[in-house]
């Protein structure tokens, strides 16, 4: 190290937050709008970043993932929409339930695995669902700064179509939306076809969805690198199993309804993370010696690397066996 | 604190000199008797005080008159400094990044006054005050990187990170160890670092770039990176090595001294807010060796990692030929005692040169 050696610890720069306002959008999604409880402006963030909200759930900390939706440029306000699930572990619920005006929460630094290619000449947005959030900070950011959008929103029906209604009316030329239940549909190749040079695609929704894009713009001839997409995945519940930690020479047993590097975490010892939803690389752990299936979940190690059971993401990834080692 | 500003040259006469303050609190390299690459990142968050890692961005004695180097190197080659046309927002990015900083870190030298968009910016040292609307570029001369890159020290690289991979997108350069930004604009990471012997073998750049494409917002990193350089010259740069080459050759047993600086680059890494880039401040500092030996344990230490430094080392950093003279000169200040570990000159409890 160079000089005055400092160890750099994932996760370290948080800011304190006071929840200033819950406002329920629809019956499962409901919006979090966080005040520095320092009084001062928060840092400007990048359109498309997330923020990792921790709660502390009657004594459980508890870490999720939600993508920043205010407009990047109001430094006064964080906001979040959070979509309820409640077949899920209970992060969503919590801050449903147990979140109101007045009350405490810590959010990481914002982290951007979803930005705008600001070389892009036009961004088309293509979401599904509870997928709108990191599209709402992008338009208000193109909005700003004079870029070409234009939104295309599947959403479940009326009732469900969270921002639906606002988006149409704020820009009636560039916000279309698609309802299911009336049987609506994007009609993706058509929209594809139509594109000046140098415009960039931008999807967030559903797995199946992504897929959807990601192929279809491939068969129309889109280089790759002007297709982007962020899915975010919830750790599942599973089957509980047991880890060994070679370096910290401990044994732990990962619970039903918390992932491995909650797991880990909860019997301090210190890992690395940045999105805790198998993206961003930051968690990936060598596995020393292992006896059973790994159940693989993350976007981050290729296939090969996920048949060679040397590594594995825990943030989300999960194992069933009779022997897992990890290092760490 | 107050600094006094030298006057002093980085050309012609050479009149550059560090103060016995910048020479105590020069960012020595070397924390051992030896040297090897290695991907050395800390976190970028202060330091001890009074060194140059205290502050995020350090001002010296050298300020007023490296900003005028810099002016003159623009002059001639205005390629010195560009921004791809999607980079001006972290152009932007940039100058929020310098302005709030300087003016939080120094306030008795800069003031940044914000009512919403509308920005006073206050440089004492250089005297300016400035009046202009933040994200408006009409309102400035310039374009917002170089105008504030043309009131901060040291080298600036603004990385676009797209896919996984860095992009050299945009840059002010005028103090750069022989590299050229004209050349470089555009390319990858890979690309820009093609020419370093060893490292790629070692498998550094692969984990540097995953390293760096994890730098987050609010948690600036750093590193050092060293060679050498004949004369206190800041603009050692391809585009003038018809100019500065031929001085390594001008070197004596007489001279060496005075003449041959060791150049260190203290390089910062910063998450842009607002475009999600990467900023790579790489400042330059350098010391005469006949200052640097004032220091027991750096003249030591110094001796014996130019004497077994590996010879594609001593050949990429451009100075194997005047390694013998070199060596000549710093055996002088090594009596081959044992050195403590760590950077810092331990004045206290070092023995001085035994004779």
């Amino acid at each position: 190290m160079s000089a005055a050696p400092r160890k750099t610890k994932a996760g370290a720069e948080k800011i304190d937050v006071t929840v200033s306002a819950v406002v329920p959008l629809n019956e499962l999604v409901t919006r979090f709008e966080f005040a520095r409880t320092d009084g001062r402006p928060f840092p400007p963030f990048s359109a498309g970043a997330h923020t990792v909200v921790e709660m502390n759930d009657d004594g459980r900390t508890r870490l999720n993932p939600y993508s920043l939706m205010s407009d990047p440029a109001d430094t006064s306000t964080y906001a979040i929409s959070v979509r309820r699930d409640d077949q899920g572990r209970g992060g969503s619920l919590y801050l449903h339930t147990h979140v109101g005006v007045g009350d405490r929460l810590t959010l990481s630094y914002p982290v951007n695995l979803f930005p705008l290619d600001l070389r892009g000449r036009k961004h088309v947005f293509l979401a599904g669902g509870i997928g709108i959030t990191p599209f709402m900070a992008m338009i208000a950011h193109l909005d700003r700064m004079g870029g070409a959008w234009e939104l295309h929103y599947a959403c479940r029906g009326k009732a469900l179509g969270t921002y639906a209604e606002d988006l149409m009316q704020a820009h009636p030329t560039r916000a279309h939306v698609y309802y299911d239940d009336q049987n609506q549909r994007i009609a993706l190749e058509d929209l594809l076809d139509g594109q000046p040079l140098g415009t960039h695609v931008y999807v967030c929704g559903p797995k199946g969805m992504i897929d959807w894009v990601h192929s279809t713009a491939a068969a129309h001839g889109w280089p790759d690198e002007n297709v982007h997409s962020e899915e975010f995945l919830a750790p599942q519940p599973g089957t509980p199993f047991e880890v060994y930690l070679s370096r910290s020479d401990i044994t732990i047993q990962v619970g039903e309804s918390e992932s491995l590097l909650e797991a880990i975490e909860r019997c301090g010892v210190d890992a690395p993370f940045l999105c805790r939803g198998g993206a961003c690389g930051q968690c990936e752990t060598d596995v020393v010696e292992a006896e059973g299936r790994f159940e693989h979940r993350d976007h981050w190690l290729d296939d090969d690397e996920h048949a060679s059971g040397k590594k594995i993401m825990p943030c989300v990834s999960r194992f069933d066996g009779k022997k897992l080692v990890l290092d760490r | 604190m107050t600094i006094q500003f030298n006057e002093e040259t980085f050309r012609d006469d050479y009149s550059f000199r560090n103060s016995d303050w910048a020479i105590r609190r020069f960012p020595f390299p070397f924390h051992e008797d030896s040297y090897m690459y290695s991907v050395n990142m800390e976190q970028h968050q202060g330091g001890p005080e009074g060194s140059v890692y205290e502050k995020r961005f350090d001002v010296d004695e050298h300020y007023v008159a490296e900003m005028q180097d810099r002016a003159l190197v623009l002059a001639e080659d205005p390629l010195r400094c560009q921004s791809l046309p999607h980079m001006t927002l972290a152009g932007w990015d940039t100058l929020e990044l310098i302005m709030v900083s300087k003016s939080e870190d120094y306030p008795d030298l800069f003031e940044l006054h914000r009512d919403g968009d509308r920005w006073r910016w206050i440089n004492k040292p250089m005297g300016i005050d400035h009046t202009f609307i933040f994200l408006d570029e009409t309102t400035l001369p310039c374009g917002p990187l170089e105008y504030i890159t043309r009131q901060a020290q040291g080298d600036f690289a603004v990385l676009d990170q797209r896919g996984d991979m860095l992009y050299m997108d945009a840059g002010m350069v005028t103090t750069q160890a022989d590299w050229s930004l004209d050349f470089d604009i555009g390319m990858d990471f890979f690309e820009w670092h093609a020419p370093v012997p060893l490292a790629h073998e070692m498998g550094i750049f692969k984990r540097a770039l995953k390293f760096l494409l994890n730098v987050r917002q609010g948690s600036p990193a750093r590193r050092l990176n060293w060679t050498m350089t004949v004369n206190p010259l800041l603009d050692t740069s391809p585009e003038n090595y018809h100019k500065w080459g031929v001085q390594k050759s001008s070197l004596t047993p007489a001279n060496i001294g005075a003449k041959q600086h060791l150049r260190v680059e203290l390089q910062t890494f910063y998450r842009l807010p607002r475009s999600n880039g990467l900023l790579f401040p790489i400042r330059c500092y350098l010391i005469a060796f006949q200052d640097l030996v004032t220091i027991p344990k750096w003249g030591r230490r110094l001796h014996r990692v130019v004497r077994d430094l590996p010879e594609e080392l001593a050949d990429y950093k451009g100075f194997i030929a005047n390694r013998p003279l070199m060596l000549d000169y710093l055996g002088h200040y090594d009596d081959g005692l044992p050195t403590s570990p760590g950077v810092w000159p331990d004045l206290e409890t070092e023995p001085p040169l035994q004779t």
